[in-house]
């Protein structure tokens, strides 16, 4: 059984945004690239699975759709455990054309499960995995907070408003997952990353759809008013602000 | 021509986040010239749809085939794009929810339409089409320009609001044509909480973090949150130290929000923390440090510990509650 799992490649979540000068692009100097944190959870789960499957998981592939300045983010996935990665190179427009390239890949080279996170902390998209599966023409189930084996037999939950369902799809598919799939991120070793080295990081050129958007301007929030500070001894003074000031219960 | 919105039930009811996007996309075509037309799977009673006329639908096609009772996204993305392509679509409304993210991409890329979600405003233009979304969480807003002649939206929760107009509305029914053999999504089990306001509708939100500095300390927490009727949620290590349910967990990883009023006790407002909530309309900080970032983000503040000052917000709102 093969496992392929999709990264997106962003910057730190901690990093400030700062605009270009005429706010058509986003400054992008200094900024620390790292494994979307969904993807990067996604991933964690998918070398759980593996290393208890008792060798029916054969393989846990990493794809990526961009440049080759994404490659320290792929050799990070190699390093904590993925066997092989692809990447295609691509500096990516929007989520239909990365779906469309990862689908066209697949098309050649089939997958059991496919994983993807539930959104990208920067463009926060979170179209790439049901955009994925309806280009395959394949199940995809969104929200997933767990997923084990049965068996031969995949069992996923997924978290709607107000609780879970437990759900069950042939493969292939694509597992949209979110916050629970799995608890902390690995962390390199010096060992893997060594081993990472070896691996294989396969480069294929993109034969998908081109990008339905793009992105044209930006602009910063508006600054919020100065905080209104209340005495903690007239604590209760609040209630009234809310209601007669902000009107808001 | 139409701009289509899928107004999704709950138990054969509406929510008013369905009245927002309604309102919505009714402001869209109103712009383009063309119906609002909603989409309804289920059995939803007429006095329920009929509502929808408030806020400017002008035709309701209800779909009620079988293949849709358990949330198939490939089913529920066939019957979305098959009545879209039949009433000639230009704008395809979803929420930024649940089913909107389950669904909506696979719509898009079934009518090969471009798309934004997390929408936060009307169209800034309409030829070409750009809209305004949220990136990075709210830190800041794109301006993306989608060039299909189709184009998939979803809107961020509580950004646009309701807004009432008046039209006449049809309701018809409307047979998705679904092959049930290519559908396959097998529910097993189904467990909701019955009786807790859920966190992603609640328009108050009371949320407690490491400055309680115990989960015993909930008690007052949950009284103000039950006399205003507000939905309770946490911060990340509070969900991580299990002292609450990880369903409460809001910011980055966790639940992102957009309530009216966001009440954060003791609660630093780490840059995580508040991609989940900076969204909301109102917030107020409590936090015995002066330098807690949350005071930078907040609307109202109060310096002070949680476990003295929760006691007087629940005192001053039961008061507030008698009068009102």
């Amino acid at each position: 059984m093969k496992i392929l799992v999709c990264l997106s490649n962003v910057p730190d979540t901690t990093t400030k945004i700062k605009l270009s000068g005429d706010q058509s692009a986003l400054d992008m100097a200094g900024v620390q690239w790292v494994i979307n944190p969904w993807d990067e959870l996604a991933l964690t789960r998918a070398l759980d699975l593996k290393e208890k499957s008792e060798g029916k998981i054969d393989t846990i592939t990493v794809i990526t759709v961009g440049e080759s300045l994404t490659e320290p983010t792929i050799r990070k996935a190699l390093a904590v455990g993925a066997d092989d990665a692809v990447r295609i190179n691509l500096n990516p427009t929007d989520d239909y054309e990365v779906a469309s390239n990862i689908a066209a890949w697949v098309k050649n080279n089939p997958y059991d499960i496919i994983l993807s996170g539930i959104e990208s902390s920067d463009f926060n998209g979170s179209a790439v995995g049901g955009m994925l599966a309806e280009f395959l023409k394949i199940p995809s189930v969104s929200s997933v907070s767990f997923l084990d084996m049965e068996g031969d037999k995949p069992l996923m939950k997924r978290e709607i408003p107000g609780g879970t369902e437990t759900i069950r799809v042939p493969m292939p598919f694509v597992a949209i997952v979110q916050k629970g799939i799995a608890l902390d991120p690995r962390i390199p070793a010096m060992r893997g990353i060594m081993m990472a080295r070896k691996k294989e990081l396969t480069v294929v050129e993109p034969t998908g759809e081109g990008a339905k958007s793009t992105y044209i301007g930006f602009a910063m929030p508006k600054a919020k008013a100065k905080v209104k500070m209340i005495d903690a001894e007239n604590a209760g003074q609040l209630i009234t602000l809310l209601h007669e000031e902000a009107k808001v219960i | 021509m139409s701009v289509i919105v899928y107004t999704e039930n709950w138990d054969g009811k509406f929510k008013k986040s369905s009245y927002e996007l309604v309102s919505y996309a009714h402001a869209i075509a109103s712009e383009l010239g063309v119906e609002t037309i909603a989409i309804s799977i289920g059995q939803v009673p007429e006095d329920q749809l009929n509502v929808l006329a408030n806020y400017g639908a002008n035709k309701v096609l209800c779909v009620k085939n079988p293949e849709l009772a358990v949330l198939d996204n490939a089913a529920y993305a066939s019957a979305i794009a098959r009545a879209a392509k039949a009433n000639n679509a230009q704008v395809v409304v979803f929420a930024n929810n649940f089913t909107g993210k389950a669904v909506a991409p696979r719509v898009a890329v079934k009518l090969e339409a471009g798309m934004a979600n997390s929408v936060t405003t009307l169209p800034l233009s309409f030829s070409p089409f750009v809209v305004q979304k949220n990136i990075f969480n709210g830190k800041a807003q794109g301006k993306l320009q989608i060039n299909s002649d189709i184009k998939v939206l979803s809107l961020a929760q509580n950004s646009f609001g309701i807004k009432e107009s008046n039209v006449s509305l049809t309701i018809e029914n409307f047979d998705a044509q679904l092959d049930s053999s290519k559908f396959n999504t097998e529910l097993i089990e189904k467990n909701t909480v019955s009786g807790k306001i859920i966190l992603t509708d609640a328009e108050l939100v009371v949320s407690g973090g490491r400055g309680m500095k115990s989960p015993d300390n909930w008690g007052p927490l949950e009284e103000l949150a039950a006399i205003l009727g507000a939905g309770t949620a946490c911060s990340r290590p509070v969900a991580d130290e299990g002292w609450r349910p990880h369903s409460e967990h809001v910011g980055q990883t966790g639940k992102v929000i957009a309530p009216n009023l966001y009440i954060a006790l003791g609660i630093s407002g780490a840059i995580q923390h508040l991609a989940g909530v900076s969204s909301s309309k109102v917030i107020v900080a409590v936090n015995t440090d002066p330098e807690a970032p949350f005071f930078e983000a907040a609307d109202y503040g109060i310096l002070g510990d949680v476990n003295k000052i929760l006691p007087k917000l629940v005192e001053a709102a039961k008061a507030f509650k008698a009068h009102s």
